[in-house]
Protein backbone atom coordinates (compact mmCIF):
# COMPACT_ATOMS: atom_id res chain seq x y z
CA UNK A 1 0.00 0.00 0.00
CA UNK A 2 1.14 3.52 -0.47
CA UNK A 3 0.64 5.45 2.91
CA UNK A 4 0.56 9.20 3.56
CA UNK A 5 1.42 10.09 6.91
CA UNK A 6 0.34 13.74 8.00
CA UNK A 7 2.66 15.11 10.17
CA UNK A 8 1.84 18.85 12.02
CA UNK A 9 4.50 19.35 14.55
CA UNK A 10 2.48 17.84 18.20
CA UNK A 11 4.08 14.97 20.04
CA UNK A 12 0.94 12.90 18.89
CA UNK A 13 2.07 13.47 15.11
CA UNK A 14 5.63 11.73 16.03
CA UNK A 15 4.39 9.35 17.87
CA UNK A 16 2.47 8.37 14.89
CA UNK A 17 5.14 8.59 12.97
CA UNK A 18 7.34 5.95 14.68
CA UNK A 19 4.39 3.39 14.99
CA UNK A 20 3.96 3.87 11.09
CA UNK A 21 7.52 3.28 10.22
CA UNK A 22 7.29 0.45 12.64
CA UNK A 23 4.39 -0.69 10.81
CA UNK A 24 5.41 0.20 7.43
CA UNK A 25 8.53 -1.87 7.97
CA UNK A 26 6.49 -5.00 8.90
CA UNK A 27 3.90 -4.63 6.15
CA UNK A 28 6.59 -3.00 3.16
CA UNK A 29 4.25 -0.56 2.37
CA UNK A 30 5.64 2.65 1.05
CA UNK A 31 5.49 5.80 3.03
CA UNK A 32 5.67 8.89 2.62
CA UNK A 33 5.38 12.09 5.02
CA UNK A 34 3.76 15.24 4.36
CA UNK A 35 5.03 18.20 6.41
CA UNK A 36 3.14 21.08 7.51
CA UNK A 37 3.16 23.63 10.29
CA UNK A 38 0.14 23.90 12.31
CA UNK A 39 -1.19 27.15 14.63
CA UNK A 40 -2.30 24.67 17.12
CA UNK A 41 1.04 23.42 18.43
CA UNK A 42 2.71 26.63 17.16
CA UNK A 43 6.04 24.77 14.94
CA UNK A 44 7.53 25.95 12.44
CA UNK A 45 7.52 23.05 9.53
CA UNK A 46 11.56 23.59 8.85
CA UNK A 47 11.92 22.23 12.59
CA UNK A 48 9.40 19.16 11.93
CA UNK A 49 10.76 18.10 8.51
CA UNK A 50 14.23 18.54 10.67
CA UNK A 51 12.58 16.33 13.23
CA UNK A 52 11.07 13.45 10.61
CA UNK A 53 14.43 12.97 8.87
CA UNK A 54 16.01 12.66 11.91
CA UNK A 55 13.47 9.83 13.01
CA UNK A 56 13.07 8.13 9.45
CA UNK A 57 17.00 8.30 9.40
CA UNK A 58 17.78 6.74 13.07
CA UNK A 59 15.15 4.09 12.01
CA UNK A 60 16.75 3.55 9.02
CA UNK A 61 13.84 4.20 6.77
CA UNK A 62 13.03 5.28 3.57
CA UNK A 63 10.23 7.83 3.04
CA UNK A 64 9.28 10.18 0.81
CA UNK A 65 9.02 13.79 2.36
CA UNK A 66 6.14 16.56 1.19
CA UNK A 67 5.47 19.80 2.27
CA UNK A 68 2.41 20.96 2.26
CA UNK A 69 2.34 25.12 2.27
CA UNK A 70 -0.92 26.85 2.19
CA UNK A 71 -3.26 27.58 4.93
CA UNK A 72 -5.67 24.34 5.52
CA UNK A 73 -3.38 21.63 5.72
CA UNK A 74 -6.38 18.94 6.24
CA UNK A 75 -7.78 20.29 2.57
CA UNK A 76 -4.18 19.53 1.26
CA UNK A 77 -3.74 16.16 2.76
CA UNK A 78 -6.82 14.88 1.12
CA UNK A 79 -6.18 16.62 -2.15
CA UNK A 80 -2.85 15.29 -2.11
CA UNK A 81 -4.34 11.47 -1.38
CA UNK A 82 -6.61 12.10 -3.75
CA UNK A 83 -4.80 12.94 -7.02
CA UNK A 84 -1.64 10.77 -6.21
CA UNK A 85 -3.28 7.46 -5.95
CA UNK A 86 -2.46 7.06 -2.02
CA UNK A 87 -4.49 4.24 0.16
CA UNK A 88 -4.64 5.55 3.04
CA UNK A 89 -4.28 8.65 5.24
CA UNK A 90 -2.49 8.71 8.75
CA UNK A 91 -2.55 11.02 11.23
CA UNK A 92 -1.47 11.21 15.00
CA UNK A 93 -4.32 12.75 17.05
CA UNK A 94 -6.59 12.94 20.31
CA UNK A 95 -4.62 15.33 23.01
CA UNK A 96 -5.58 14.86 26.41
CA UNK A 97 -6.24 17.55 28.50
CA UNK A 98 -4.60 17.48 31.87
CA UNK A 99 -7.93 15.87 33.21
CA UNK A 100 -7.92 13.56 30.77
CA UNK A 101 -10.36 14.42 28.37
CA UNK A 102 -9.22 13.71 24.71
CA UNK A 103 -9.93 16.45 22.09
CA UNK A 104 -9.44 16.46 18.51
CA UNK A 105 -7.82 18.93 16.60
CA UNK A 106 -9.06 20.61 13.74
CA UNK A 107 -7.17 19.42 10.63
CA UNK A 108 -7.77 16.02 12.17
CA UNK A 109 -11.61 16.24 12.72
CA UNK A 110 -11.45 17.75 9.00
CA UNK A 111 -10.05 15.06 7.67
CA UNK A 112 -12.09 12.47 9.41
CA UNK A 113 -14.67 14.37 7.80
CA UNK A 114 -13.81 14.99 4.45
CA UNK A 115 -11.42 12.50 2.97
CA UNK A 116 -12.56 9.74 0.59
CA UNK A 117 -9.59 8.02 1.25
CA UNK A 118 -9.59 5.73 4.25
CA UNK A 119 -7.94 7.34 7.43
CA UNK A 120 -6.06 5.61 10.56
CA UNK A 121 -5.94 7.36 13.49
CA UNK A 122 -3.35 7.23 15.58
CA UNK A 123 -3.61 8.32 19.44
CA UNK B 1 -3.87 29.28 23.30
CA UNK B 2 -5.79 31.53 24.91
CA UNK B 3 -9.86 30.74 26.40
CA UNK B 4 -12.49 33.22 26.04
CA UNK B 5 -14.58 33.96 29.35
CA UNK B 6 -17.67 35.83 29.93
CA UNK B 7 -17.04 39.49 30.78
CA UNK B 8 -19.25 39.44 34.02
CA UNK B 9 -18.51 37.40 36.93
CA UNK B 10 -21.35 34.48 38.15
CA UNK B 11 -23.36 35.36 41.10
CA UNK B 12 -22.54 33.06 44.33
CA UNK B 13 -22.55 29.13 44.25
CA UNK B 14 -23.99 26.80 47.33
CA UNK B 15 -20.99 25.15 49.25
CA UNK B 16 -20.85 22.01 50.39
CA UNK B 17 -21.62 20.06 52.59
CA UNK B 18 -25.20 20.63 51.57
CA UNK B 19 -28.19 17.94 51.47
CA UNK B 20 -30.59 17.76 48.39
CA UNK B 21 -33.44 15.80 47.16
CA UNK B 22 -33.38 14.92 44.15
CA UNK B 23 -36.57 14.83 41.27
CA UNK B 24 -37.25 11.10 42.55
CA UNK B 25 -37.21 12.18 46.28
CA UNK B 26 -34.04 10.41 46.92
CA UNK B 27 -31.84 12.17 49.86
CA UNK B 28 -28.29 12.98 48.57
CA UNK B 29 -25.48 14.83 50.31
CA UNK B 30 -22.72 17.03 48.36
CA UNK B 31 -19.53 16.76 50.30
CA UNK B 32 -15.91 17.79 49.24
CA UNK B 33 -14.08 15.24 48.66
CA UNK B 34 -10.02 14.55 47.81
CA UNK B 35 -7.62 11.80 47.92
CA UNK B 36 -9.22 10.72 51.42
CA UNK B 37 -11.58 9.58 49.79
CA UNK B 38 -10.26 7.80 46.99
CA UNK B 39 -11.70 3.63 47.58
CA UNK B 40 -15.51 5.13 47.30
CA UNK B 41 -14.87 7.15 44.33
CA UNK B 42 -12.86 4.36 42.89
CA UNK B 43 -16.11 2.17 43.79
CA UNK B 44 -18.47 4.29 41.57
CA UNK B 45 -16.25 4.34 38.57
CA UNK B 46 -16.13 0.50 38.51
CA UNK B 47 -19.51 0.46 38.54
CA UNK B 48 -19.91 3.29 35.85
CA UNK B 49 -21.67 2.29 32.43
CA UNK B 50 -19.02 2.52 29.83
CA UNK B 51 -21.74 3.64 27.71
CA UNK B 52 -21.72 6.97 29.44
CA UNK B 53 -18.07 7.41 28.84
CA UNK B 54 -17.12 10.24 26.83
CA UNK B 55 -14.12 11.86 25.50
CA UNK B 56 -12.25 8.99 26.44
CA UNK B 57 -13.28 9.05 30.45
CA UNK B 58 -13.81 7.48 32.85
CA UNK B 59 -11.09 4.80 31.92
CA UNK B 60 -12.67 1.05 32.04
CA UNK B 61 -9.97 -0.81 32.99
CA UNK B 62 -9.49 -1.03 36.90
CA UNK B 63 -5.27 0.34 36.45
CA UNK B 64 -6.45 2.95 34.04
CA UNK B 65 -8.68 4.03 36.37
CA UNK B 66 -6.55 4.30 39.35
CA UNK B 67 -4.11 6.10 37.66
CA UNK B 68 -7.18 8.73 36.62
CA UNK B 69 -7.62 9.35 39.83
CA UNK B 70 -4.04 9.94 41.49
CA UNK B 71 -4.64 13.19 38.74
CA UNK B 72 -7.88 14.17 39.75
CA UNK B 73 -7.93 13.79 43.14
CA UNK B 74 -4.45 15.53 43.43
CA UNK B 75 -2.63 18.40 44.57
CA UNK B 76 -4.63 21.38 43.51
CA UNK B 77 -7.41 19.45 42.00
CA UNK B 78 -11.13 20.69 43.63
CA UNK B 79 -13.94 17.60 43.95
CA UNK B 80 -17.63 17.03 45.21
CA UNK B 81 -19.10 13.96 45.35
CA UNK B 82 -22.82 13.26 45.59
CA UNK B 83 -23.68 10.18 48.42
CA UNK B 84 -26.35 8.25 48.98
CA UNK B 85 -27.19 5.34 51.05
CA UNK B 86 -25.18 2.84 49.08
CA UNK B 87 -22.55 5.24 48.28
CA UNK B 88 -21.56 7.43 46.05
CA UNK B 89 -23.34 8.32 42.70
CA UNK B 90 -22.08 11.37 41.49
CA UNK B 91 -18.59 13.28 41.21
CA UNK B 92 -17.58 16.46 39.81
CA UNK B 93 -14.22 17.97 39.69
CA UNK B 94 -11.77 20.66 39.15
CA UNK B 95 -8.49 19.92 37.76
CA UNK B 96 -5.43 22.46 37.38
CA UNK B 97 -4.25 23.10 33.73
CA UNK B 98 -1.18 24.66 32.25
CA UNK B 99 -2.55 28.24 32.06
CA UNK B 100 -3.29 27.89 36.30
CA UNK B 101 -7.10 27.99 34.91
CA UNK B 102 -9.25 24.83 36.08
CA UNK B 103 -11.23 22.52 33.81
CA UNK B 104 -14.48 20.90 34.94
CA UNK B 105 -15.84 17.27 34.61
CA UNK B 106 -18.85 15.65 36.51
CA UNK B 107 -19.88 11.85 36.08
CA UNK B 108 -23.10 10.40 37.51
CA UNK B 109 -24.00 6.88 37.92
CA UNK B 110 -26.97 6.00 35.51
CA UNK B 111 -29.89 5.45 37.70
CA UNK B 112 -29.59 8.28 39.33
CA UNK B 113 -29.35 10.53 36.01
CA UNK B 114 -31.85 12.86 35.21
CA UNK B 115 -32.97 13.99 38.17
CA UNK B 116 -31.01 17.26 39.07
CA UNK B 117 -28.04 15.52 40.82
CA UNK B 118 -25.52 16.64 38.34
CA UNK B 119 -26.93 20.18 37.92
CA UNK B 120 -26.49 20.43 42.54
CA UNK B 121 -22.73 18.66 41.94
CA UNK B 122 -21.81 21.51 39.14
CA UNK B 123 -23.46 24.72 41.38
CA UNK B 124 -22.22 23.12 44.41
CA UNK B 125 -18.36 22.27 43.25
CA UNK B 126 -18.27 25.84 41.78
CA UNK B 127 -19.58 27.07 45.26
CA UNK B 128 -16.25 25.92 46.65
CA UNK B 129 -13.86 26.75 43.72
CA UNK B 130 -15.16 30.37 44.66
CA UNK B 131 -14.62 29.85 48.60
CA UNK B 132 -10.95 29.18 47.00
CA UNK B 133 -10.84 32.23 44.97
CA UNK B 134 -11.16 30.26 41.31
CA UNK B 135 -12.15 32.53 39.05
CA UNK B 136 -11.88 30.71 35.08
CA UNK B 137 -13.26 27.13 35.15
CA UNK B 138 -13.58 25.64 31.28
CA UNK B 139 -14.67 22.66 29.80
CA UNK B 140 -15.97 20.68 26.92
CA UNK B 141 -18.86 18.48 25.82
CA UNK B 142 -19.27 16.79 22.67
CA UNK B 143 -21.90 18.73 20.73
CA UNK B 144 -24.21 15.86 20.59
CA UNK B 145 -24.52 15.36 24.66
CA UNK B 146 -27.76 17.76 24.53
CA UNK B 147 -28.66 16.94 28.49
CA UNK B 148 -25.05 18.06 29.55
CA UNK B 149 -24.91 21.02 27.30
CA UNK B 150 -28.12 22.47 28.46
CA UNK B 151 -26.90 21.80 32.49
CA UNK B 152 -24.23 23.76 31.94
CA UNK B 153 -25.75 26.53 30.48
CA UNK B 154 -28.07 26.90 32.83
CA UNK B 155 -25.89 26.74 35.72
CA UNK B 156 -24.48 29.78 33.73
CA UNK B 157 -21.82 28.77 31.21
CA UNK B 158 -21.14 30.38 27.79
CA UNK B 159 -20.06 28.75 24.88
CA UNK B 160 -16.66 29.57 23.44
CA UNK B 161 -16.02 27.34 21.08
CA UNK B 162 -18.47 25.40 18.43
CA UNK B 163 -16.37 24.65 15.60
CA UNK B 164 -14.95 21.65 16.02
CA UNK B 165 -16.98 17.65 17.93
CA UNK B 166 -16.45 19.34 21.19
CA UNK B 167 -17.99 22.57 22.32
CA UNK B 168 -15.73 24.99 24.64
CA UNK B 169 -17.59 26.39 27.41
CA UNK B 170 -16.46 28.68 30.18
CA UNK B 171 -17.62 30.66 33.19
CA UNK B 172 -15.95 33.26 35.11
CA UNK B 173 -16.52 32.93 38.85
Amino acid sequence: MDILLGVGGSELSYHALEETVDRARATGDDLAVAIFGNEEVNADADDIQGRVEETLAESDFDATIRRLEGDSPGSELISLAETEGFDRIVLGGGERSTLGKIQLGSVVEFVLLNSQTPVTLIR
Amino acid sequence: MTRDYPDEPAGEFPRPPRTVTDREDREVEILPADVADHDSVFEMYLSFDPADRAQGIPPSRESAIENWLDTILGDDTLNVVAGHADGVVGHATLVPDRHGEHELAIFVLQPFQGAGIGTELVETLLGLAQSRGLEKVWLTVERWNDPAVALYRKVGFETTEAESFEIEMSIRL
